[in-house]
């Protein structure tokens, strides 16, 4: 009777490189391929490792039973292939897996939802997709149906619900879902914040109730609120596991590169998506790394590919350390209303001053999104630098710790004399 | 409740590499038989939402061809229907073979139209294109009772001998989703497939005895012609539900009875093979 609920050995997943970046073959590429390789022999061999990448190479962990593991990592670090390969959606090309107790994924939130099918219909389906039984949904339907606050509207097909009752259903449906392990994604990031906070709690209520819980964020606060080990994955590879702490100051140490620059593909089926993010200094040059005393711009460009309404493009600058500093969005040109946006590429200038934030990195987090409901498209890969060129003495290498803005104040002296007021 | 917890914690589940063939895991095709209902019960519940005709649509497409074919094959070409009536010899061939087709159709697709959910969650893949092949049933119900209604009008009486039908049905069953478990496997990394469908669903259904009676095949293409598995389950199906029709020969029954066993179970081997591929790349 051993307390080990995962064990992993020596675990590999290995993607061909055309699967990840083209959406899928057509017959006439194979064919030409094998054709090209039938030619040139078996010297293609050694070419052809360069199409492969290991999304997690040779990966040993053990994780005890009623463990709450926070795994955090860049983007491509392999998490996502972790949780995949632990929930069985896709295989290892390497190593063994041993699990013991009743698994229950939540890689997203409403999978397997039906627009057509009612609010009940949906919630009996969702369930049996989650791996709960019809007698156990049964059981917790009321208590579903309470939880995301939709009785009205169970026998109407959830195409009409609005975002957050669909977003509320969805959770609700999967919060109920009782496994002895639980593998959570980011499926936190869809929501917005009254929603993750309602989702945080409930998942602190699964890790206090002795259940072992995986945990996928980049919510690092949420990660040391919620988990007391951590593991760091980086290229595929671990960097360190243990103690959440040491784990996330080295994932902070790591992330201190700046990223000035993220190009993206918006997908065909999102309304409205960034297809470049980028920082430029005030002489106009992209670059991360930004002199504390001038200005910067913060340059999105959008693409809107419907029309919509009620959608605000957003910008949060947060400290490396997990500190949010301020908030700026689109609808402030507006007076606080929200801007509709016609379909077309926008490109969105917001310029942050000098002498502004402490030389410290910031993480900028930009979202389009439907205010409290959904986003429909996020990016928190960008990452500054305020650095003190000049050397004022001001601001030393730890200046963060007096604050996140300077505090641009005019202070006057003058000699004090009791007649004066 | 804690007795269930306590016996599914000590069964310890292993995760490896697969390798070469895989066995069917009958076992967990049961388990998971709640999921199975539910994914049918969505497909029929989802077919018909939101439009006029609603299930009518399960009966025009099998009527209108009937009556397109009787002008055409029956009065014009003057195609011979072994002493039926034109009409009612190709309808009953129809509604079977409309079933087919849309099972056909509908499997093959079933997993690339539900990639979401081979995306974001684990369950034996199979359930689709099962799921799939079975609901497409609802439709063949729906037209079977139209034929309920129409063979009186034909003076055709209603029996017991009409269960008959029922091995044949089967027999379709399997076929669609034998041939739905090697196409939807391909079509996850081939769309190819999807175009392919209705060119070859249309030539499928004229090497069968849809339109014409499988005696005017040539003696001598018979046997070539019984290796579509399609000719003698119609035949069986027409045997089953006209009066004094002649039952498929017994070695095309064979042969056909072969290849839709090979065609299943071939099938399911192979879509358990590729499986572990459809989320990396569906």
């Amino acid at each position: 009777m051993g307390d080990t609920a995962i064990c992993i050995q020596g675990l590999g997943k290995r993607y061909r490189l055309g699967t990840v970046t083209k959406a899928y073959d057509t017959l006439r590429d194979t064919i030409t391929e094998v054709i090209s390789r039938m030619g040139k022999g078996s010297a293609q061999k050694s070419v052809d490792k360069s199409r492969y990448i290991w999304a997690l190479r040779d990966l040993d962990l053990s994780i005890k039973q009623g463990e709450v593991l926070g795994i955090i990592g860049r983007n491509g670090a392999g998490k996502s292939t972790l949780l995949k390969i632990l929930s069985r959606i896709t295989s290892p090309t390497k190593g063994r897996v041993e699990i013991k107790g009743r698994v229950g994924t939540l890689l997203e939130v409403g999978t397997g939802f039906h627009p057509e099918l009612t609010g009940r219909e949906n919630i009996f389906l969702n369930g049996a997709i989650l791996g709960m039984t019809r007698a156990d949904i049964r059981k917790k339907f009321d208590e579903i149906v309470a939880f995301a606050e939709v009785e009205k509207f169970l026998d109407t097909p959830i195409k009409r619900y609005s975002s957050g009752m669909y977003v509320r259903l969805a959770f609700s449906v999967a919060a109920h879902l009782d496994p002895e392990i639980l593998i959570v994604d980011e499926v936190l990031a869809v929501g917005d914040i009254a929603f993750q906070k309602k989702c945080l709690g409930k998942m602190g209520d699964v890790a206090s109730s002795g259940r072992t819980v995986l945990f996928v964020s980049h919510n690092i606060g949420a990660i040391t609120k919620l988990c007391k080990t951590a593991l760091l994955l980086d290229k595929g590879s671990l960097v360190i596991s243990g103690n959440t702490d040491n784990v996330v100051e080295q994932y902070l140490k790591q992330t201190e590169i700046s990223v000035a620059e993220v190009s993206r593909n918006v997908k065909p089926e999102s309304r409205v998506g960034f297809e470049r993010i980028w920082v430029t200094n005030s002489k106009g040059e992209t670059s991360p790394e930004i002199e504390v005393n001038s200005h910067f711009t913060i340059n999105i460009l959008l693409n809107v590919q419907k029309k919509v309404l009620n959608v605000d493009i957003s910008v949060l600058i947060e400290s490396i350390r997990g500190t949010k500093v301020c908030f700026t969005s689109l609808s402030d040109l507006n007076g606080g209303d929200i801007l509709p946006l016609e379909p077309g590429r926008r490109h969105c200038k917001i310029q942050i001053p000098g002498r502004f934030l402490i030389p410290d990195t910031y993480r900028l987090l930009v979202e389009a999104h439907v205010p409290m409901v959904m986003k429909e498209d996020y990016c928190t890969d960008l990452s500054i630098a305020i650095v003190d060129t000049k050397a004022t003495q001001t601001y030393t290498s730890d200046a963060w710790q007096y604050g996140c803005v300077i505090g641009n104040f005019k202070w006057d002296m003058e000699t004090f004399s009791p007649d004066s007021k | 409740m804690s007795t269930d917890r306590a016996e599914s914690t000590a069964k310890t589940l292993v995760i490896q590499p697969p390798k070469g063939w895989i066995g069917l895991d009958i076992g967990e095709l049961w388990a998971y038989r709640e999921l199975l209902f539910f994914l049918i019960v969505r497909d029929i519940k989802v077919k018909y939402k939101q439009t006029f005709l609603g299930i009518a649509w399960a009966v025009l497409q099998p009527l209108t061809y009937t009556i397109v074919f009787s002008l055409f094959f029956g009065r014009l070409a003057k195609i011979p229907s072994e002493g039926q009536p034109y009409g009612l010899f190709s309808f009953t061939a129809l509604i079977l073979w409309t079933y087919f087709q849309t099972a056909l159709n509908f499997t093959s697709t079933s997993l690339v139209s539900n990639n979401q959910l081979i995306s974001k969650i684990y369950f034996p893949r199979l359930l689709l294109p099962t799921g799939a092949s079975l609901a497409a049933l609802v439709d063949l119900l729906i037209t079977l009772a139209l034929l309920m209604i129409i063979l009186p009008i034909y003076g055709v009486p209603i029996t017991l001998r009409l269960l008959w039908a029922l091995p044949f049905i089967v027999l379709a069953v399997l076929t669609a989703l034998g041939a739905g478990m090697f196409l939807s496997a391909i079509n996850v990394k081939y769309r190819d497939v999807q175009y392919t469908m209705p060119f070859l669903a249309q030539l499928w259904l004229f090497l069968s005895p849809v339109v014409y009676p499988s005696s005017m095949v040539p003696e001598g293409l018979r046997f070539l012609y019984g290796l579509n598995p399609m000719v003698a389950v119609i035949e069986g199906f027409k045997w089953a539900v006209l009066p004094d029709m002649n039952f498929p020969s017994v070695p095309m029954m064979t042969i056909s009875a072969t290849i839709i066993l090979s065609l299943f179970v071939g099938g399911a081997y192979y879509f358990r093979r590729m499986e572990k591929e459809f989320a990396d790349v569906v």
